[in-house]
């Protein structure tokens, strides 16, 4: 039932004379396009990126015994959390707004070395990558803890007992293990990343959404062009998810499990049996 | 400095514990010599872990003092006040102190072999050469030297308690902490295990062993030490604790643990 219903709805859509099937080939190519596929890849990436390396540390900072250091990272996680992507998007966009000027001098003095229209330093591409990427570090933060929380005090222990200091600890013993529980997420992280970059065309961020906004606004074609941007992001999420399957894989490795129940005990907390 | 065998080696000094509102050490003194074999034996509960934890700083300590090789493990004296050192400073003096734990704590993303290399390396800056040609030599002392590419998901209990301890001796401590290393054993990997500790006391080394194993305390202790309620009950030779105790406290412990190793064997909360 559900299977024909599907099919069916999808025939429908694709001889619906509506969407007009030539026009959607026509864009699918089209320059402008093509270059918003290139622009939203690479949004995503160096958001992510930024996400990645900034998030991972501030899970550390989140984690940390400095209560003022803890602090910071829990209030900015708060902070991007609370508030809407698209609210981050727009405010980074209009920047310029609320400090028209950027210098760089001695605080309450005149002396000044360098001075700058905010306009022109923020561009819309850097407020579209500062925007998600901000974002994307208290989202990723946040899976790191899960992650470090899920490695057992008991390493933790082992290592120090070893004489390892505290940050060599977190770097060879629990964020590697950490990696199984992280990895999955991070791939939907990165599929999600892909998508949000779509909010960044209401600041004009050239990306694969903006192309097609711009296009259907001039030629009226919305369907056809809806169809089109659509149809890319399916391309470029089926993509990107090959990666994270062989990721899953690699992390996956040491938890082979052998058969005795030492170390069912070891892998699973004490005196506990694995289920068959 | 190096100490000769009969001088002191570990001197706790009152050592007080809390967790919150509960007392887990009350007063705890005692010394270990170089080349002595003291295992901590008593109920859960009576703070035996907890005061082996305290050894080496993984437990701070709220009163009294511990002393390694004469120095304060965690922290320094500045005029006439404990200071806790750098987190740094506290990881080089554990260094000179191996741990063994109940649930072997190995590293399940590292082999065997990178399990004993990885803290030389990393914190005696040893070379890999090295540090790989030690390890193979203390795997193969722990009659494990084929297990060397394995990793602990693929070994025994029994095997990877004896990973455990060839880890601890890479750094080649002054002093081997065991905690409980047998309790989380099925039955028949105890022996195994024992068998390596009885090797490193013949060796000298210096050991405290939290254990139930009776017939270990008596066979390799030269002094055994019962715990209860936070305090030390009772101390002195295997022979005058285990077989001429004085206090009831520890008779009856003693009898309890004797009458059998039912109780020992029993799986619980598990359907298999």
């Amino acid at each position: 039932m559900v299977v024909v219903a599907g099919v069916g709805a999808v025939w429908s859509l694709v001889k619906n004379p509506n969407v007009e099937w030539g026009i959607v080939r026509h864009y699918f190519v089209d320059g402008l396009v093509t270059n918003g596929v290139l622009v939203t890849l690479y949004l995503t990436f160096i958001a992510m990126a930024i996400g990645i390396v900034g998030g991972t540390a501030m899970a550390v900072m989140r984690l940390s015994e400095n209560p003022v250091v803890s602090a910071f990272a829990r209030f900015y996680i708060w902070f991007f959390r609370g508030t809407p992507i698209l609210i981050q998007i727009i405010f980074w966009g209009y920047a310029g707004a609320i400090y028209p000027k950027v210098m760089i001098g001695i605080p309450f003095t005149h002396v000044t070395w360098f001075t700058a229209e905010s306009s022109s330093l923020i561009t819309p591409m850097l407020a579209a990558i500062l925007s998600l990427g901000l974002n994307e570090i208290a989202y990723f933060a946040e899976i790191v803890r899960g992650g470090i929380s899920g490695v057992s005090k008991g390493q933790t222990e082992a290592a120090y007992s070893l004489g390892l200091t505290p940050g060599a600890t977190t770097r060879r013993i629990v964020l590697p293990q950490a990696m199984r529980i992280i990895v999955p997420p991070t791939g939907n992280e990165v599929l999600t990343m892909l998508k949000e970059t779509s909010l960044v065309s209401v600041i004009a961020g050239r990306d694969l959404m903006t192309a097609v906004q711009q296009i259907y606004s001039q030629n009226y074609q919305v369907i056809p062009l809806l169809v089109v941007g659509g149809l890319w992001y399916l391309i470029l999420t089926s993509v990107l998810s090959v990666p994270q399957r062989a990721l899953e894989r690699r992390f996956g490795r040491s938890t082979v499990s052998a058969g005795t129940s030492g170390v069912r005990r070891m892998l699973f907390g004490t005196r506990q049996r694995a289920r068959p | 400095m190096v100490l000769q065998r009969g001088e002191p080696l570990v001197v706790a000094h009152n050592v007080h514990k809390r967790f919150g509102s509960n007392e887990v050490l009350k007063g705890i003194s005692l010394s270990v010599s170089v080349g002595e074999v003291v295992c901590l034996l008593g109920p859960s509960g009576s703070g035996k872990s907890t005061f082996l934890r305290c050894i080496n700083h993984l437990e701070k300590v709220d009163a009294g003092s511990i002393e390694v090789g004469g120095r304060f493990v965690g922290y320094e004296r500045r005029s006439n006040e404990l200071i806790e050192l750098p987190r740094r400073k506290i990881a080089q003096q554990r260094a000179n102190i191996g741990m063994v734990f109940q649930q072997f704590n190995l590293f399940p993303h590292l082999t065997a072999l990178e399990n004993v290399t990885l803290a030389p390396t990393r914190v005696k800056g040893l070379s890999r050469v090295a540090a790989e040609a030690a390890g193979r030599e203390l795997l193969q002392r722990m009659g494990l030297v084929d297990k060397a590419d394995a990793y602990p998901a693929q070994l025994s209990g029994g095997q990877q308690q004896r990973v455990a301890i060839a880890r601890a001796l890479a750094m080649s401590p002054e002093l081997m902490l065991f905690d409980e290393p047998t309790s989380a054993l099925d039955p028949e990997l105890v022996g195994e295990v024992l068998a390596a500790m009885r090797q490193l006391a013949r060796e000298g080394m210096t050991m405290v062993v939290v254990t139930h194993e009776m017939q270990f305390a008596r066979e390799v202790a030269d002094v055994v030490i019962f715990m209860d309620g936070g305090v030390i009950v009772e101390m002195g030779t295997p022979a005058e604790v285990l077989d001429a105790a004085k206090e009831d406290r520890t008779r009856a412990f003693l009898s309890r643990v004797r009458r059998g190793p039912s109780d020992q064997t029993v799986e619980t909360g598990g359907d298999a």
